[in-house]
């Protein structure tokens, strides 16, 4: 009995894992062959590879600058993001009763508000505000739905702290930034990290609040230029080669931040 | 006493959060050099006043002078203050000679003098092996020594301790205390520290401020705060104590427990109503008759390691606490006597609740927020007057039906026969009551005043 539940909790994982996993090894194992449609194998080829890498493509210019537009946009918002959510945590975290539950609520809606909602939104505010829309907007917006998500990761490092830290580097002779530069954000930095990371890719991935308030100049990230080239008539097949670059690039990232965490707290 | 040997002079400090005085009218100096203690039990408000001292807090009232300047716009890091905080607050990402050495670098110390400095007060604090040390992997104990070697390698004028020993094992406590008495005769720095450890305050102190809801009750030497205490709260927090309602019949002549006493307290007056305290380790034993005072029944005998703890019912009907060598069988007739030193009598604080009250209208009162019955026979609607009632009249109830205010129990203190209550209402007002039932400390209760027992009387001028 105990032999057959435990091969079929085994087949259950793997099963799981398939489904999960199935598409992405798919659009891999396609990005190694000419084939211009999904699900042809004409043979082993590097050909996609180049033609992304050597900008070579038929039609499609547009998607290297989707890249780099995205990956710009990705770091400048969860940069400032980061900034603004930790001044933000420490700020909340210093609130007392009713006022820190109020703030701590407000900062949690926009994470659960769909991003439809918070895409036409936005577009209604530069609308109201006429502000042109395009490489600025995109980036406010972002900056918007990511900071929540920093304040969500600094909060609890700030009631792990010591709360009499900060004090103790004042008592020193530090001033207010210094105490802020040498003692908190130091203490903050694993939050503050981690919710970077989250809001950059938060933001890579984002289509509906990037579509609504790009403006019409033409700008494309990575989302909306495969949704308008979708709309076109077939997907550009150097988009295989990308997403398995792509994956494999968040993968490293994912497992190197899981390596080093799982060594701090063998440390302790 | 010379102006310059004050190193810290506080003057009319007061302080509030929201509605509640959490320090009211402090008045204190700190001479140069002197290990000070404040001592008090926790929600006093002597963490507030430490943190006032060094800066992270601003007083509503008051000055607070160092060296003869006012330093109330100076803020913390520009204060030549250190502080060691309760639970060390080290800094986790710095390793222990980077923790001690961040004032001095802050400072722009040189290099060779830094590493000079933090190896003499790591030798001082017995931690010489240690700079490299990752500061979350040392003990509590340990922790704390870092913290103190990093609040005096900056050579402070004066040293603020909050609590630092309040999270280690009474073993290592003990060890610490002792270490700290020396630190602070080797270092010759002034030393501010808050506890609420009365036994550490005699241990440690030269001068020790008793503080409670926000009032300084005493300022002496251990000796002094334990020998004479001014008050029953004083008596009753430091160190064990029989406190009793007594009557100075004249000058050097006391009566309570129903006897009458030989004292060495004069110029309370003749027939007024007084505060007794008698340590338990002041009453003796005698088979001598002619020694005998009084005479009273071993209750219950306890074994404390050096000395037992009695508790005899007095022929008069009291209950008195006696510390002996020597136990006495529970059950026994035993003779006693006190010596006259050894009586300490203080002025009541009060003898009566007193309120000012306002009549409002035909057989009511106002006062404490709210309307009583009673007699107001001789006064007329809106007449301002004082509502006075006894301790033993105030009932309390362990519900709210039928009470005419809510409030806690904030103090008690048994008197021998009766229990004496200070109970804080909701608008955080005392009232003071007599009585026989036990009730704990942070109780919820309903007080009841019946209308014949509220007095009033025309409001003496001068008083409250």
């Amino acid at each position: 009995m105990k032999t057959r539940s435990k091969i079929f909790a085994r087949l259950y994982i793997w099963l799981i894992l398939i489904i999960l996993y199935a598409p992405i090894v798919f659009i891999a194992v396609f990005s190694f062959t000419e084939a211009k449609s999904l699900g042809n194998w004409t043979g082993f080829s590097f050909k996609l590879y180049q033609n992304l890498f050597t900008g070579s493509m038929q039609n499609s210019s547009g998607l290297l600058s989707a890249v780099e537009n995205t990956l710009v946009i990705a770091l400048i918002a969860s940069v400032i993001a980061t900034l603004l959510g930790t001044v933000a945590a420490i700020g909340i975290y210093n609130m007392k009763g009713r006022r820190k539950n109020v703030m701590t609520f407000l900062n949690n809606i926009p994470m659960i508000n769909p991003d439809i909602i918070t895409g036409v939104s936005l577009f209604l505010l530069f609308v109201f505000l006429h502000i042109s829309q395009g490489y600025t907007t995109v980036i406010l917006a972002h900056i918007t739905f990511c900071t929540p998500y920093v304040v969500l990761n600094v909060m609890p490092k700030l009631s792990q702290m010591n709360p009499n830290i900060y004090e103790a580097a004042l008592d020193l002779g530090a001033t207010p930034a210094q105490a802020l530069r040498k003692v908190l954000i130091p203490a903050l930095r694993p939050g503050m990290i981690s919710g970077f990371i989250l809001s950059f890719t938060m933001s890579l991935d984002d289509f509906a609040v990037t579509f609504f308030t790009r403006g019409t100049i033409g700008l494309d990230t990575l989302s909306t230029y495969i949704y308008t080239d979708a709309r076109k008539g077939g997907l550009t097949p150097e988009l295989k080669p990308l997403m398995t670059i792509l994956f494999l690039v968040i993968l490293v990232v994912l497992l190197v931040i899981n390596i080093r965490q799982s060594k701090n707290s063998d440390k302790k | 006493m010379a102006k310059d040997e004050r190193i810290i002079n506080i003057e009319h400090l007061s302080k509030s959060f929201g509605d509640k005085k959490v320090l009211d009218d402090i008045n204190l100096y700190v001479r140069r050099g002197e290990f000070l203690t404040l001592l008090g039990p926790s929600g006093c408000g002597k963490t507030t006043l430490l943190r006032m001292i060094a800066g992270f807090l601003q007083p509503d009232e008051g000055v607070i002078t160092l060296d003869g300047r006012d330093i109330a716009g100076l803020p913390p890091h520009m204060r030549p203050l250190n502080t060691v905080f309760q639970r060390y607050a080290l800094f986790p990402h710095l390793d222990v000679y980077d923790n001690i050495a961040f004032g001095l670098k802050l400072k722009k110390t040189p290099e060779e003098e830094i590493d000079k400095r933090v190896r003499r007060v790591l030798k001082l604090v017995a931690m010489s092996d240690y700079e490299d040390r990752d500061v979350e992997t040392l003990s509590g104990g340990q922790q704390q020594r870092i913290a103190i070697a990093r609040a005096i390698v900056n050579q402070p004028k004066v040293l603020l301790l909050d609590e630092p020993l309040a999270a280690l094992d009474l073993k290592m406590r003990k060890d610490m205390q002792i270490e700290l008495k020396e630190m602070h005769k080797k270092l010759g720095i002034t030393f501010i520290y808050v506890t609420h450890d009365q036994e550490e305050a005699l241990t440690l102190s030269d001068t020790i401020v008793v503080i409670n809801e926000g009032k300084i009750q005493q300022i002496g030497s251990p000796i002094d705060i334990y020998n004479e205490p001014v008050n029953a709260f004083v008596a009753d927090f430091i160190g064990e104590s029989n406190i009793l309602k007594g009557r100075m019949m004249h000058d050097r002549r006391v009566a309570f427990i129903k006897h009458e006493f030989d004292c060495v307290d004069e110029g309370f007056g003749e027939d007024v109503p007084v505060d007794v305290v008698v340590r338990p380790e002041d009453i003796y034993f005698t088979t001598d008759p002619a020694k005998c005072q009084f005479t009273a029944k071993v209750n219950s005998c306890t074994f404390k390691g050096v000395h037992y703890e009695m508790w005899v019912d007095t022929d008069t009907g009291y209950e008195l606490m006696i510390q002996d060598y020597d136990p006495y069988p529970v059950g026994s007739e035993v003779m006693l006597y006190i010596d006259p030193d050894d009586i300490q009598v203080m002025k009541k604080e009060r003898t009566a609740n007193n309120y000012p009250a306002k009549v409002t209208g035909e057989g009511k009162v106002e006062f404490l927020d709210t309307e009583f019955e009673c007699k107001t026979e001789g006064f007329a609607e809106g007449d301002e007057v004082t509502a006075t009632i006894r301790f033993e009249k105030v009932d309390l109830l362990d519900h709210e039906e039928g009470a005419d205010l809510t409030g806690n129990v904030v103090f008690i203190l048994y008197m021998g026969n009766h229990y004496h209550l200070t109970v804080k209402t909701e608008t955080g007002e005392n009232i003071w009551v007599d009585t026989n039932d036990i009730w704990d400390k942070g109780d919820f209760v309903g007080i009841k005043i019946l209308p014949q027992d509220i007095k009033l009387s025309k409001p003496a001028a001068g008083n409250e």
